[in-house]
């Protein structure tokens, strides 16, 4: 069998930045095996702007600053794969892999990074209720057959879900010569960056509906209507508040999910984010298997993904050259008004300072944030904002964390 | 005083800015120069796509080099759609010099082969 | 009235009415006879109704009413599906059923149950509660089960599409979307109008499913009709495993075998159906409250059930015959003409055996059978990529490169799958046409990833616009314009 020190799965965002920084640190033997025709992931069909401010203080269309790690992927000479499907990874690090080449083969890694991303929540997931006609589509497909192939999927939209990616569509699809009817959220906020409320929908006057859903499709073989119903802070529908909406096409645009099914099979671990449990360095549950990016938690800034990914570079770059320790390991728990942490657990005799990255449940203001290990504090922090649609990520040193006896929790307050 | 949300970047600051131009809730600078701007001119930048001559059923991503008056958005798009490339094309290759005389070209943002 | 115009036609021996599971069938087993024959189906594929979506269950036949055709038809079929499904490439598991007393009032009704099934002559054993714990730990606290080992799960959609594949292999014409709009008989020959041409027949088979007594009144009237019964389901993920490992039903009621939980042969889970009473032929919509009823009656049944791993809700309709009963007979007047209606449950596990009664006994009453010498009963292999050994997964890439090309993630569908059924005698024309043939977009992400790139493979194979492409029957374009239109 073949043998390599790194596998990274996946090529996109997260699985270039971890595949360098691996290299940076002195890996010298990876391999990233990537299921489409070109490296980049999902950003070679973000082709709005508004990439790259923090990594490159500029703003930059998904495929440009996908292009800047390719280009880094090729000059290091990282080998990769493309159109080649990981059919499975074992627990003992052996993956196998389909392309119309190699056929099917297989090959063990010393660490294998996860580099997956996510996909779109859908109808099924919502169980979206009546007709099934032609025109119910997700934001990201709407997006693929639209950037990538030059298609509208309809011309009279509402978008249900006022996630980024639907915000997103709602300004293309209307530059394109759609018309987006409005976008309903069955939340009583948005999903999504304010920004993009102001630059997508309210550029466009496109209204957002908020605490409202879709209670009903109708249309034989083409969506004809969509009834969208008011709902009551339990989600449930309020009567009487049926809006009937002619349109063709209902975009769902109701959130991103881990895409983990090869660490499923091998029944890692997983958090409240639908992704895997990892320490500090970004390794999962089973030894070795590091896990980045969107198939780890739902990022909202690619920045931040491939911040990650070089983060779980760094681990696996520890691991394969024998510097990793995960004896002494603490837990971390979400707390007050927390949705979830990232990570799970802190190692900590790895002497660096530790990121956590977070979600808050609910849009709060003017909030004490605390990371206290039983009724010690060990950290705190004013929040004057905080909103559901933005991942929070506070460093704090590990001296700090090294005063913790037990289990660690992070939470907030008002202040 | 008028309230605006900042679209310079993903923080999104809420803005307010009164009759004087003096701009408040902005976490940078850049915040306030954008609050000012869009009270005066609004500017936008326009990402779009362009049709692939040689390739089936594709097209390749474009944006305006710089920002244009946000009202010039669908007049712009209408060129650009009209606009048509053969691949290859490389990120930065001007499909379109000065449109509609609004001193930004039509460049490529992605590479194809 | 005179046809002369349609003289220069040809004349068929025998024109089955409808592609469902049920016409299929019949298609394959007149298939084996020198016989001419042509389906006409209006939707653009088969096995596009009651077929597409219900419980995909070849059930045992314990619960049918003895003496009744669907206690008939449906042991006899049981008995025909090991071979069918070798012949046909179709996956099917006997993994058994259980069904479940909640109550010990019920026990009772399990004996009944088991002396039904001795008179169906079908092989039951009652089972007690720590048996069933034992064997479904999340039916922990039951009162006993019926067990009935010959029951199976299987793929409904590749039984049909296959069945109908290997009809047409063995030289039956099928023509889709051909709505028959009129039937006329003169001078011993049937006149068959659909909404796109005449088709002239000395047999009618009308296997039309939810619509099969319009089709029966259109050459004389029925004391029969058919009244769709909606049931609606939800399909959960595989991520959970094992989560039930045989059939799941409650003990059965007026309203039929009830709100069940089964694996499925891709290894997802179906909870469902309802059982509501509908007018309206095409209604497959779903609705909340009918799903939360479901919920409720499985939850009785099964513990724990993972509805967050929902990855789709659907409907299918029953084609419920107001005889109570499969009618499988020729019509009062033209005894040319032969209704099968009624093919609700268990009509998926009878409709074998139906279509050899209907050829042997009804068909060969009036027509002679001639055995076709060159007749094969088996499909081409189909290329389960994903099943066979790694050794010989990698020679057929090595042969085929398509066979290494992914196209579905969630199921892994390489392009070389998606061109073998294009390639075949019955062929997708829709983006779930591809699905129900080899799961393409039937994973979590369902089609979010594969649809784009199977509605341009569609268009390429057909040589039309990606605009044209439709989802699942005609009408139902999945895109609406192209942009950038510069030449």
């Amino acid at each position: 069998m073949e043998r390599v020190d790194l596998l990274v799965i996946g090529g996109g965002s997260a699985g270039m930045a971890a595949a360098l920084q691996a290299k940076k640190e002195g890996v010298k033997d990876i391999l990233i095996l990537e299921k489409e025709d070109r490296l980049g992931g999902i950003l070679n069909q973000c082709i709005h702007n508004g990439f790259g401010l923090t990594e490159f203080k500029e703003e930059l269309s998904g495929p440009e600053y996908l292009q800047r790690f390719a280009d880094q992927v090729i000059a290091e000479k990282i080998p990769y794969k493309l159109n080649t499907m990981v059919t499975n990874l074992s627990k003992n690090k052996v993956v196998t892999y389909s392309n119309s080449e190699d056929g099917i083969k297989q090959i063990q890694a010393k660490a294998v990074i996860m580099a997956t991303g996510c996909y779109e929540r859908n109808a099924g997931a919502i169980q979206l209720a009546g007709d099934r006609p032609s025109g119910i589509i997700t934001a990201g497909t709407a997006q693929k057959y639209l950037n990538i192939h030059g298609y509208l999927v309809g011309k009279k939209i509402v978008i249900l879900g006022s996630g980024d990616i639907g915000l997103i569509m709602a300004r293309r699809l209307t530059l394109e010569g759609a018309k987006v009817i409005c976008v309903s959220e069955i939340n009583p906020y948005s999903a999504g960056l304010n920004r993009n409320i102001a630059q997508c929908l309210k550029d466009f006057d496109i209204p957002l509906y908020l605490s409202r859903t879709v209670s009903k499709v109708i249309g034989k073989n083409r969506v004809e209507k969509v009834v969208l119903t008011a709902v009551d802070q339990n989600y449930n529908f309020i009567p009487n508040t049926d809006m009937e909406i002619e349109c063709d096409t209902l975009i769902l645009s109701i959130g991103l999910v881990p895409y983990i099914e090869l660490l499923e099979k091998i029944d890692c671990p997983t958090s409240s984010t639908k992704g895997a449990k990892v320490n500090s360095l970004m390794e999962t549950e089973i030894d070795g298997v590091f896990a980045c990016g969107n198939c780890l938690h739902v990022h909202d800034v690619v920045d931040f993904v491939t911040d990650e990914g070089r983060l779980a570079g760094h681990g696996a770059a520890l691991y394969i050259n024998d510097k990793f320790k995960d004896e002494n390991v603490i837990k971390v728990n979400p707390g007050n008004n927390v949705s979830y942490v990232v990570p799970q657990t802190v190692n900590m005799d790895v002497d660096e300072n530790v990121t956590f990255k977070f979600r808050v449940r609910k849009p709060l203001i003017n909030q004490r944030l605390t990371i206290k290990s039983g009724e010690n504090l060990l950290f705190k922090q004013v929040k004057p904002v905080l909103i559901p649609s933005e991942m929070v990520m506070i460093s704090v040193p590990l001296e700090k964390l090294k005063e913790a006896k037990e289990e660690i929790t992070l939470s907030l307050e008002d202040n | 005083m008028k309230e605006l949300t900042c679209i310079v970047c993903p923080r999104g600051c809420s803005l307010k800015i009164d009759e004087n131009m003096n701009v408040t809730g902005n976490f940078c600078p850049r915040g306030a120069k954008y609050a000012v701007s869009e009270l005066t001119h609004p500017m936008r930048s326009l990402t779009s796509s362009v049709r692939v001559i040689n390739r089936e059923n594709t097209v390749v991503s474009v944006k305006t080099s710089g920002n244009i008056p946000k009202e010039k958005m669908f007049e712009l798009m209408e060129h650009i759609n009209t606009l048509k490339v053969q691949a290859p094309v490389n990120i930065g290759d001007i499909v379109s010099h000065n449109p509609l005389g609004l001193d930004v070209d039509i460049i490529i943002t992605k590479k194809l082969d | 009235m005179s046809y002369n115009k349609n003289m220069n036609k040809d004349i068929y021996d025998v024109i089955v009415v409808g592609a469902g599971i049920t016409g299929s069938f019949i298609a394959r087993e007149l298939s084996k006879y020198t016989l001419k024959v042509c389906v006409l189906e209006k939707a653009n594929d088969v096995g596009n109704g009651a077929t597409n979506a219900n419980s995909a269950i070849i059930h045992s036949g314990y619960d049918p009413i003895p003496g009744t055709n669907k206690a008939k038809f449906n042991v006899l079929g049981n008995k025909m599906f090991d071979q069918i499904a070798d012949e046909l490439d179709v996956s099917f598991r006997r993994i058994g059923s259980l069904t479940v007393a909640n109550f010990p009032e019920q026990v009772s009704m399990l004996e009944e149950l088991a002396k039904r099934s001795k008179e169906n002559g079908v092989e039951v054993k009652i089972l007690s509660g720590e048996e069933v714990a034992k064997m479904e730990p999340n039916i922990p606290n039951s009162y006993g089960a019926l067990y009935a080992p010959t029951a199976g799960i299987i793929n409904p959609f590749n039984l049909c599409i296959h069945a109908m594949e290997n009809a047409v292999d063995n030289g039956v014409k099928l023509c889709l979307s051909n709505k028959v709009i009129s039937i006329k008989y003169e001078d011993e020959l049937f006149y068959v109008t659909t909404d796109k041409d005449t088709y002239v027949s000395k047999i009618v088979i009308n296997a039309a499913g939810n619509y099969a007594d319009q089709i029966a009144n259109m050459i004389n009237k029925v004391d029969w009709s058919i009244t769709p019964r909606k049931g609606e389901y939800y399909v959960l993920d595989h991520k959970v495993k094992n989560f039930v490992n045989h059939v799941i039903f409650p003990l059965p009621s007026e309203k039929g075998k009830g709100v069940l939980v089964t694996k499925t042969t891709s290894d997802n889970y179906l909870v469902g159906p309802s059982s509501e009473v509908i007018n309206d032929k095409d209604d497959v919509s779903t609705d909340k409250m009918t799903l939360d009823n479901v919920k409720s009656q499985a939850n009785l049944l099964v513990k724990g059930i993972p509805y967050n791993t929902c990855i789709r809700t659907f409907s299918g309709l029953r084609p419920s015959c107001s005889r109570h009963d499969f009618v499988i007979e020729k019509d009062s007047k033209f005894d040319h003409f032969i209704n099968v209606g009624g093919i609700e449950s268990p009509g998926l596990v009878s409709a074998p055996a139906i279509a050899k009664y209907v050829v042997e006994e009804l068909v060969s009453s009036i027509s002679l059978l001639i055995n076709k010498k060159d007749y094969n009963s088996r499909v081409r292999r189909y290329p389960h990529i994903k099943e066979v050994k790694p050794e010989i997964r990698d020679k057929m890439i090595k042969d085929n490169p398509d066979f290494g090309e992914m196209i579905c993630d969630c199921e892994q569908i390489s392009l070389g799958e998606i061109n073998d059924i294009l390639s075949r005698s019955v062929p997708p024309r829709s983006v779930k046409g591809v699905k129900r043939r080899v799961r393409a977009g039937f994973g979590r992400c369902q089609g979010g990833f594969c649809s784009p790139k199977v509605v341009l493979l569609l268009a390429k194979h057909y040589g039309i616009s990606p605009l044209e492409v439709p989802l699942d029957d005609e009408g139902s374009n999945v895109l609406l314009e192209k942009v950038k239109v510069v030449d």
